[in-house]
């Protein structure tokens, strides 16, 4: 997955950066079954690699075109980007080093086969106020997008 | 095999900030706008990983409750951002990121 995520960031095509984070989005599928939560693999290869990526291989379709892969490949601020991301790891490194001994071993809890049924219980009866904000957030964000995309308003 | 190697919390919470370390460098180095976007999908694939391995460490499902929201917003946020993708690129014919300048000074 991490070379995924290094393909994504280095790679002058954008085809080959969305395949590339295609095959990142389906290792962490496979890591969340090692995690034991089947239904948010599920999710994420149906949602995540079969629909988010199509949408963004479409616009690639729409958008790219041969002379953007002729230019130059980074940012102009890319020194300062680069500073910031450093620092930003001696960062994690500098957290890891100090609490790295919090967690404890994998105390195997209850590991049923009804995760499907438990998320649902948790979504529909505890979460039940996010769960029909998120679907508000969606239909806001198809108005959105459809407003943002058309030639003429 | 008794040396095998136990995957705890923190291997997977090291690679959720590796992870993230990379959609970072991405958005903030990448001149290409579709590239920058995905590294910000990356950014929440590393957000979601922590969440699920921290729900795995207390054993309840809020974590794996809150990924999957996690994942719909980020779909709503891609959809909303390429559609403003595409309305920059019919403007100015280019996915450059050094383009947009108007608003400087």
């Amino acid at each position: 997955m991490v070379i995924g995520g290094i393909l994504v960031i280095t790679r002058k095509n954008a085809v080959h950066s969305a395949l590339a984070l295609i095959v990142a989005l389906l290792a962490q599928a496979s890591l969340y079954l090692m995690l034991y939560a089947p239904f948010v693999a599920g999710v994420q290869i149906i949602l995540y690699a079969g629909g988010i990526m199509v949408l963004f291989l479409f616009v690639i379709m729409l958008v790219s075109i041969e002379r953007s892969m002729k230019e130059k490949q980074f940012n102009s601020q890319w020194v300062v980007g680069t500073i910031a991301a450093v620092a930003l790891g001696g960062l994690f490194i500098a957290v890891y080093a100090k609490g790295k001994n919090i967690f404890p071993e994998h105390a195997l809890s209850v590991v049923e086969d009804t995760n499907t049924q438990e998320v649902a219980k948790l979504l529909y009866g505890q979460y039940m106020f996010a769960f029909e904000i998120a679907s508000l957030l969606l239909l806001v964000a198809i108005i959105g997008a459809v407003v943002m995309a058309k030639k003429r308003i | 095999m008794e040396s095998m190697l136990h995957i705890t919390t923190l291997h997977y919470l090291v690679l959720g900030a590796a992870l993230f370390l990379l959609g970072v460098i991405g958005v903030l180095t990448r001149r290409n706008v579709v590239i920058v976007l995905m590294s910000i999908e990356l950014i929440l694939n590393a957000v979601n990983l922590n969440l699920v391995a921290f729900s795995r460490m207390w054993g309840g499902l809020h974590g794996q409750v809150f990924a999957i929201f996690v994942i719909t917003d980020a779909a709503a946020e891609a959809a909303v951002g390429l559609g403003i993708l595409i309305a920059f690129f019919r403007n100015k014919e280019t996915v450059n990121i050094d383009e947009v300048n108007l608003l400087k000074w």
